[in-house]
């Protein structure tokens, strides 16, 4: 993963950084199925390795592919980025140690879900049970998200091209 | 790009397959990992392959956008209006007891119809975005085109 993030900084060829994005999804996703978490490995191969890199290939087909120089030394960024990572990485030294059983996340609701789910939802998947039916609120509120991004892109989108329309027809209108 | 015959083949024998898997994620997401949201993207997906090898305009006529933007809001609709069921059936909202003869059924039945509720929004949306944007490009495509032809 560290040499796909470091090929993304070094290449100026805007192809080859969508691939190695679609890369290193792929291997965030392997590293979700090591963690036993195969539903969220499932939505970053298909989200991320394979939706976003269609979805950035079609833009790339509308700008040019060459990363545009740069203007001024990103020393800006650089010191944004290392101060978020390090408070990052500060704020993970006070989280408990690894998959321990008494960890506070493994205290709270999680036993009862574990327990119950099965006699309850007649659902083996434990995080079906839990995102379809105990979270119920929670997934609605995903799906109002992804439905209100749909509608947002499908706005912004078609209404230029009406506007470039009707900019045409006027056009047409004037001759 | 479009007119390579192993590209073709390929895409066709490998279409079925990968709506089948997605059918699979989807209705067997409560026993095996997966569910509506991984079901949606893989069926998008498939359509999206058609798309980009036949061109937009074949996977419009087998999906059409109009079929598409009423999908979107119809897969809130399925989840949300659930809810409502349980309500008028005398339970909270999005409590799913009261739809089976027994509690548990309810349960299963309930995630199954808000799974697909998700399903079908999660796909069509990303149907959609993908309409969008590939119909850009196929109008800068043209545009170039009549460019050429006018120079």
């Amino acid at each position: 993963m560290v040499v796909t993030v470091i090929g993304i900084i070094r290449a100026h060829n805007l192809f080859a950084v969508v691939m190695l994005g679609g890369i290193y999804s792929f291997l965030m996703a392997t590293v979700l199925v090591v963690l036993d978490a195969v539903d969220v490995a499932m939505t970053e191969a298909a989200v991320g390795a394979g939706m976003s890199t269609v979805l950035l290939l079609a833009v790339l087909h509308l700008t040019r592919t060459r990363e545009a120089p740069l203007r001024h030394a990103p020393v800006i960024p650089l010191l944004i980025c290392l101060l978020t990572g390090g408070a990052l990485v500060y704020g993970t030294l006070d989280l408990p140690p690894f998959g321990q059983p008494d960890n506070p996340q493994n205290l709270h609701v999680a036993p009862y879900y574990l327990e119950n789910s099965i006699e309850e939802t007649k659902s083996p998947n434990v995080v079906t049970a839990v995102l379809a039916s105990y979270r119920g609120f929670d997934t609605l509120g995903e799906v109002a998200v992804i439905f209100s991004a749909g509608i947002g892109v499908l706005i912004l989108l078609s209404r230029r091209r009406r506007r470039e329309m009707v900019v045409e027809d006027e056009g047409r209108s004037r001759k | 790009m479009r007119d390579t015959v192993i590209l073709r083949v390929v895409v066709k024998v490998l279409l079925p397959a990968i709506l089948m898997f997605a059918l699979y994620v989807q209705f067997h997401g409560e026993y095996g990992p997966g569910g509506g949201f991984q079901a949606g993207v893989a069926a998008a997906a498939a359509v999206i392959l058609y798309g980009m090898v036949f061109g937009i305009a074949e996977a419009r006529k087998v999906v059409p956008r109009s079929i598409v933007n009423t999908m979107i809001p119809l897969g809130v609709l399925i989840f949300a209006g659930t809810g409502v069921v349980s309500i008028l059936l005398g339970e909270n909202y999005l409590d799913y007891t009261p739809l089976g003869s027994k509690p548990a059924k309810g349960q299963h039945l309930g995630i199954l119809v808000v799974e697909f509720g998700v399903f079908v929004t999660v796909a069509s949306t990303m149907l959609a975005i993908f309409y969008v944007f590939g119909g850009r490009a196929d109008e800068a495509d043209e545009k170039a085109k009549n460019e050429e032809g006018g120079e």
